[in-house]
């Protein structure tokens, strides 16, 4: 198991260290939300998230320019090769030497593989490619590879996880590990187990990537943001898939 | 890209209920809002949905500003004949798509 490294300036302030979830209390952030949002995601024919999905299965077998090779004349057919890959994200990429997630390894097989530029974070063709890669792991367990090379990495997005941050000074372990279950204004805190991203969010009006939404965090706690692609974003992505180990990959899901 | 999902029985009995469900990419920008430069965003939505089997307006509806992006518009006909149900959208700035799915009545 993972041990949390904590920061001396968090021991300082007198936190006492959140508790891990036991793994039979973990919940998915659909068992938090309300019926008509949970039709929402079971109903492929009502999930907007499918309207990216159309996109990503559009883009799979096309060829981004005239002189390279389309995902497919590599991969072949998605639902057979793809199948787990999502699960396993984010692993560690040999030539980088640090782990990268589904979408930075989408970019490095377009910039290697198809010489084409990378994709912009958040933008709709690449979170296409990653809802149609994802939707081939629903349903399969989230698999963390274990891979030693992973564990620094990993160590430090725990110790991130339990950093308090921003002008409110909260850590995401104070909500999701201490405080799920509980509201904060109206809305539910969950337990942050990234199990179906990328996700149709309702207050986005759209959909958006793992990283949109610890930005997103980040800012309710008043912190400045990481940057998209950042190394920290990526090991605390790598932490939250090892935190939900074993639990069903739901993309891709609706959240409210 | 715009894309449409439409979800529609490919057979059914003369007679019959079918239920249609159809989604379709689209921002639904009300007008209201302000951009990241504070000026208000341009309204961009849809304004009218038609549903027509062979040729025969069979349901529609307009669409306002309070509607969501990425509109779900669900509703029921009857099964008549053998043809085709074809489903048009229209909005802002000259926007309109056409769908079309067969369908064989028995």
């Amino acid at each position: 198991m993972i041990r949390l490294v904590l920061p001396a300036a968090l021991l300082a302030t007198g936190f006492a260290l959140a508790a891990d979830i036991p793994a039979n209390e973990r919940r998915s952030g659909f068992d938090f939300m309300s019926s008509s949002t949970q039709q929402m995601q079971r109903d492929d024919t009502l999930n907007p998230a499918m309207l990216w999905v159309a996109e990503g299965e559009a883009q799979w077998s096309e060829a981004p320019a005239a002189a390279a090779k389309s995902c497919a004349s590599c991969h072949g057919d998605a639902v057979g090769s793809m199948r787990g890959v999502a699960a396993r994200y984010p692993a560690f990429d040999e030539r980088r030497q640090k782990p990268v997630d589904l979408q930075q390894r989408i970019n490095l097989c377009r910039e290697t593989h198809q010489q084409q530029p990378a994709l912009a974070a958040e933008s709709r063709p690449l979170l296409g490619l990653a809802a149609y890669i994802g939707l081939q792991s629903r349903g399969l367990p989230v698999s963390p590879p274990q891979d030693a090379r992973l564990q620094p990495a990993r160590s430090r997005g725990a110790a991130l996880f339990n950093t308090a941050m921003g002008q409110l000074n909260f850590s995401c372990a104070q909500c999701h590990n201490d405080n799920w279950g509980h509201r904060l204004a109206g809305s539910p805190i969950p337990q942050a187990h990234p199990t179906g991203y990328p996700i149709y969010r309702l207050e986005w009006q759209g959909m958006g990537s793992l990283q949109r939404r610890l930005r997103n965090c980040m800012t309710g706690v008043r912190a400045e943001p990481l940057p998209y692609g950042a190394d920290e974003l990526v090991e605390l992505e790598l932490y939250l898939n090892s935190r939900a180990a074993g639990m069903t990959v739901e993309t891709p899901a609706v959240r409210p | 890209m715009v894309r449409a999902l439409i979800n529609c029985p490919k057979t059914a009995k003369k007679g019959e209920v079918i239920e249609i469900k159809t989604l379709i990419s689209h921002v639904m920008e009300t007008g209201y809002r302000p951009g990241a430069d504070g000026k208000v965003v341009p309204r961009d939505i849809l304004r009218r949905f038609t549903c027509r089997y062979a040729g025969q307006e069979v349901f529609s509806a307009d669409l306002f500003p309070a509607v969501a992006a990425n509109p779900f518009i669900s509703f029921t006909t009857v099964a008549t004949a053998s043809g085709t149900l074809s489903f048009t959208w229209d909005g802002d700035n000259g926007f309109t798509q056409t769908e079309t799915v067969a369908i064989t009545v028995t």
